[in-house]
């Protein structure tokens, strides 16, 4: 029983450092992100690494593109002048409160929503992209809209807040959370589920790229993406809220959303123009 | 951490007794499946031999993660529909049987010789003399590396998550991404882990010192 007594000990120990350090301060994340990012001219942005015209590494060069990658990059420009520098790390919808909340990260440009839920743990920007929550299904699929997934099972990203939606709006749907969008797209493929859900524009990349796959349905959400700001860093999202301001009056927005979406069929993008 | 633990209950409840079930059913059916490839490995027949190596070295040295991604999104495709939680289970079952055959012939090999050659020449057939004199005492002497075995399994389960198990670690990155306590949620999935390990890992020990 001797034994015993040491690792009860060496449990309770553990925990209390741990919890210990929960409480204590975080130098990263409480440092002035403004002041950092002009010293060093590089803002670093948490980006998506996976989803086609959004933020996708090409496998070919190793680089980051989509239509986030150039926002950010035109953001920083705006911000820290003409020759800013962007540094870019690849975040998921898991990781990425976490990664800007102990400050590897400046800021998340990654496909997130505006929600409550969020706001009461970071800080968001004004809204860059006014996006929907959608369906994509086989072509030959009896799923028209949403409440026709009562019933059925759904596939999609741990993380995402499309769960919740889904929960409310097709109560008895089955929904699988997998730990991303290609997973929860190769698992819709292998039959695991009848349908996957997740944003309109997310769904619009993967049904270019997987021919036999449609959207449908339309938006049935409206979630406007924003940009993730640590909580105490006013001056950093005012930067980031006068930069974004600048690239839409500039006309450099509306081009950004034509080289990216311009091209997707049944996808309007004309909805998403800013003026 | 206590009022996370009160307000997700149902949820960490479910995900542990789906983690304790796959842990229950895959150690079974990896003890049995893993020493039926042990004996097929110090079998006589070459064949035997041939069959059990490869099985051993195939599956003990592909990750847990591929065995079970293959289930779940390669088997479905071209045979039948298995979900999360049997697609992990059989990884999981797979995997684990060719260490514990590994561990079973460890311990059938380090019983001496003279044990089989005398039952047999008492007239006991092979599978006998394997059954009453040599995996009793073989399996006394692998309890140790067995116990690692079997917490191994347990911790392994939370590949379930991967594939939508709905398991302890599924429950937990599902918790974790709504409530944004990320540390808290952790700690208590580290703790329910350890409500099923500890008491594994005692329990060797207990068997361990009564049988040797």
């Amino acid at each position: 029983m001797k034994r015993f007594k040491y690792v009860t000990l060496l449990i309770t120990s553990l925990l209390l450092v741990l919890t210990l350090a929960g409480c204590g301060s975080q130098p990263l994340s409480s440092q002035n992100v403004l002041e950092n990012d002009k010293r060093t001219n590089t803002i670093t942005w948490g980006v998506k690494a996976d989803q086609k015209l959004i933020g996708l590494i090409d496998v070919k060069d190793g680089q980051e593109k989509g239509f986030e990658i150039d926002l950010a990059k035109a953001i920083t420009k705006k911000v820290l002048g003409k020759n800013g520098k962007t540094k870019f790390v690849t975040v998921t919808s898991q990781s990425r409160i976490p990664l800007l909340k102990n400050g590897n990260i400046d800021a998340i440009i990654a496909t997130m929503s505006i929600l409550p839920d969020r706001k009461k743990v970071i800080d968001f920007s004004d809204s860059y992209f006014s996006a929907g929550q959608s369906i994509l299904v086989k072509k030959d699929s009896s799923i028209k809209k949403v409440s026709d997934l009562n019933g059925k099972t759904v596939t999609s990203a741990v993380g995402a807040n499309s769960v919740e939606n889904i929960h409310k709006i097709a109560p008895k749907a089955r929904v699988l959370q997998l730990p991303d969008f290609a997973q929860a797209l190769s698992a819709l493929k292998s039959g695991q589920g009848e349908a996957m859900t997740t944003d309109n524009v997310i769904l619009a990349g993967l049904a270019v790229e997987n021919p036999g796959y449609k959207l449908v349905g339309g938006a049935f959400t409206t979630e406007p993406y924003g940009i993730g700001i640590n909580k105490g860093q006013g001056d950093f999202k005012k930067a980031i809220n006068k930069g974004l301001k600048e690239v839409i009056a500039d006309g450099t927005y509306n081009k950004l959303i034509m080289k990216w979406f311009g091209n997707v069929p049944g996808f309007n993008y004309k909805e998403v123009l800013r003026k | 951490m206590i009022k996370l633990l009160v307000d997700n209950w149902s949820a960490f409840i479910s995900g542990f007794g789906w983690t304790v079930l796959s842990s229950l059913v895959a150690l079974f059916f990896s003890l049995i499946i893993g020493s039926l490839f042990a004996i097929l490995e110090v079998m006589p027949s070459k064949t035997a031999r041939v069959i059990g190596n490869v099985y051993v070295e195939i599956f003990r040295n592909i990750p847990l993660l591929v065995i079970t991604m293959f289930f779940y999104l390669v088997i479905p495709q071209y045979i039948v529909k298995i979900n999360g939680f049997t697609a992990g289970t059989i990884g999981l079952t797979i995997y684990t049987s060719a260490f514990i055959a590994e561990t079973v012939r460890s311990g059938i090999n380090s019983v001496d010789i003279g044990q089989m050659e005398a039952s047999r020449a008492q007239g006991m057939t092979f599978w006998q003399a394997m059954r009453y004199i040599v995996l009793p005492q073989a399996f006394k002497l692998v309890i140790p590396p067995l116990g690692n075995q079997f917490i191994n399994l347990v911790k392994n389960s939370s590949v379930l998550a991967f594939v939508a198990g709905f398991d302890l670690m599924y429950q937990g990155n599902a918790i974790a991404s709504t409530t944004f306590e990320t540390v808290n949620t952790y700690i208590v999935v580290g703790l329910f882990y350890l409500v099923i390990t500890l008491p594994i890992s005692y329990y060797m020990q207990h068997l361990e010192r009564k049988l040797a």
